[in-house]
């Protein structure tokens, strides 16, 4: 094994681990998006009505089409708690372990960032089989071929946590990451409303949410469940995770980062 | 998962090449959807609107009740040409073609009449008088029942299709709208619109033997309008449009017990299925469309659009 596999194989599995011993953080991100799904869509459910849209081919109840922003929710989530463990490392010193390393900087943040979107998948998963069981399904080849889109949205989305990451010098801070980063991205997308909708009621937040990398994760997520392919939202997605990934790595370089300077 | 499943192996099977034929009330024209390709292949131009329509026994001709124009009208199914317009009386809304493939049952919903045209000869041959508004019409396997029923007299009517005259009446819930008879003409069923239910009577002796009613979850009850209904291969599960609840139940119709809603698209009236029953369509008055339903799995598969508010729906091989 190379060394550069044996960096990628050991971070994964600190991750694995830390998830999976941390059995709590588990339930919590199943659980969030649950109550979205079971008591938020239940709610809503009448109050917005949906007509036919790409990719659904008849009329579909709000439970369905949350669906795939309640899996790009887990992944927004999870992408900003790795870059909490990330500042959490940085202040219990054992970031400073990890980069004594000889291998490069850059592909340690690599390795990290495919461990927390390896462990994100792995929620989507387990939260979709839970929708399933309630009834809420997609058709059978969808589970599969939603697969390499939630890799490109997970990266994505892991990119911009670790963006974060490297600009938030202490754990305090990554309250505001909350009010500042999460919600809006998730409140100003297509996750819990169509787009039209949107537009009907402001062209501004229409746009906001037209050129917000989060609606197009989701969008890429739904098609592919759907087994169709969104070529626009391939593209913004993984354009936007090819900046944050740059720009994380250019916040984590030794010259400027905050790392060095505390060291 | 399994019904998933069983979608994706139905999509893949082949179909039986057909055609659903659709009326569109407020545009006066029949859509007719190919059920292969799940798409619109024709647009006919009918009389002011077209509600309920039937084939004739060889499929030769199409017959449409052109309800504001007051006639039935005979389309050749392979032109789209109305070849002639049969007597009909006032306000035809619905029929039913005699197993004779002779006689057209007609109700004439402003007239509370059900006037009896003989299609070759194009002549009426009887006209009975029924309740208030009649609508629903169904005529049993052997040919010897027609039913008529009355919308706000709340009644369906046996007629004696030998004598052509009712020899029984009996109450249903509120507003009754469609009538058939299933299990080789030993039941009858009606459904009542406002009353939300149906009623299914012994053919024997008119006795009421059940009823069904509807509970759409998240639907508000007034929703929940039972309109027209089709039975599976071998009558052993009913498929009823529920109106404005945008729902198709289905029931089982041994236990009378309602074991799935589907989701169609908004006001849902009648519906055909294909072929081989695997795939059911169903004509959604206000959203303009047809939902197509996979039989086996209960699962709506896709929305057609068609003209504004499809109503009736007929299938042609």
């Amino acid at each position: 094994m190379t060394p550069y596999l044996t960096v990628l194989v050991a971070i994964i599995t600190r991750e694995a681990l830390r998830f999976v011993h941390q059995r709590e953080r588990f339930i919590a991100a199943l659980v969030r998006p649950l109550v979205w799904l079971l008591v938020f869509a239940a709610g809503f459910r009448a109050a917005l009505g949906l007509s036919i849209i790409a990719p659904y081919k008849t009329y579909i109840t709000y439970e369905t089409y949350i669906v795939p922003g309640l899996c790009g929710m887990i992944m927004l989530f999870n992408g900003m708690q790795s870059s909490l463990s990330l500042v959490y490392d940085r202040e219990m010193g054992s970031m400073k372990l990890l980069l004594t390393s000889p291998l490069p900087r850059w592909w340690l943040l690599i390795c990290k960032l495919l461990g927390a979107t390896a462990i994100s998948i792995l929620q989507v998963y387990a939260f979709l089989i839970i929708a399933a069981l309630f009834g809420i399904k997609m058709p059978v080849a969808g589970y599969v071929t939603v697969f390499p889109a939630l890799i490109v949205a997970g990266v994505m989305l892991g990119a911009l946590g670790l963006l974060l990451s490297s600009f938030i010098k202490q754990l305090e801070n990554f309250a505001g990451v909350m009010n500042f980063v999460i919600f809006p991205m998730f409140f100003m997308s297509s996750a819990l409303y169509p787009l039209w909708k949107m537009a009907e009621s402001s062209e501004l937040l229409y746009t906001i949410c037209a050129i917000n990398p989060f609606t197009h994760a989701i969008e890429l997520i739904r098609f592919a469940l759907y087994l169709e392919f969104n070529g626009m939202a391939l593209v913004w997605t993984v354009l936007a995770g090819v900046v944050f990934t740059v720009a994380a790595l250019w916040g984590y370089n030794p010259a400027r980062s905050g790392i060095r300077r505390k060291g | 998962m399994i019904r998933s499943l069983l979608l994706s192996t139905c999509l893949a099977a082949p179909a039986y090449a057909g055609e659903i034929w659709v009326t569109n009330e407020k545009d006066d024209t029949v859509s007719v959807i190919s059920t292969e390709t799940l798409e619109v292949i024709a647009t006919y131009p009918t009389g002011e609107r077209p509600r309920g329509i039937t084939f004739s026994k060889d499929f030769s001709v199409v017959y449409i009740c052109a309800s504001d124009s007051d006639a039935v009208q005979v389309m050749d199914p392979n032109t789209g040409e109305i070849l002639h317009d049969l007597p009909s009386g006032e306000d035809p809304e619905q029929f039913v073609l005699h197993p004779n493939d002779r006689h057209l049952y007609i109700a004439n919903e402003d007239d509370a009449i059900t006037t009896v045209v003989d299609t070759e000869t194009r002549a009426v041959i009887a006209q009975i008088d029924v309740g208030v508004e009649p609508e629903g019409m169904a005529v049993s396997p052997d040919g010897k029942i027609a039913i008529t029923t009355s919308e706000t007299t709340n009644m369906a009517h046996w007629i004696d299709t030998e004598t052509q005259e009712l020899f029984a009446n009996t109450l249903v819930d509120s507003r009754p709208r469609h009538a058939e008879f299933v299990k080789d003409g030993e039941q009858m069923w009606v459904s009542s619109e406002i009353g939300g239910s149906i009623t299914v009577f012994n053919t024997a002796d008119q006795t009421e033997l059940g009823k069904i009613r509807f509970e759409v979850p998240g639907v508000h009850q007034d929703r929940v309008q039972p309109v027209g209904f089709e039975f599976t291969d071998g009558d052993t599960h009913a498929f009823v449009a529920l109106g404005p609840s945008n729902h198709v139940a289905v029931v089982n119709a041994d236990t009378l017990e309602v074991e799935d809603y589907i989701l169609v698209g908004r006001r849902v009236w009648h519906m055909a299925f294909n072929a081989d029953k695997t795939q059911l369509f169903t004509t959604n008055g206000v959203s303009g469309d047809v939902t197509v339903i996979d039989v086996a799995s209960r699962e709506p598969l896709q929305s057609i659009n068609v003209g504004r508010f499809p109503w009736g729906a007929a299938f042609r091989p």
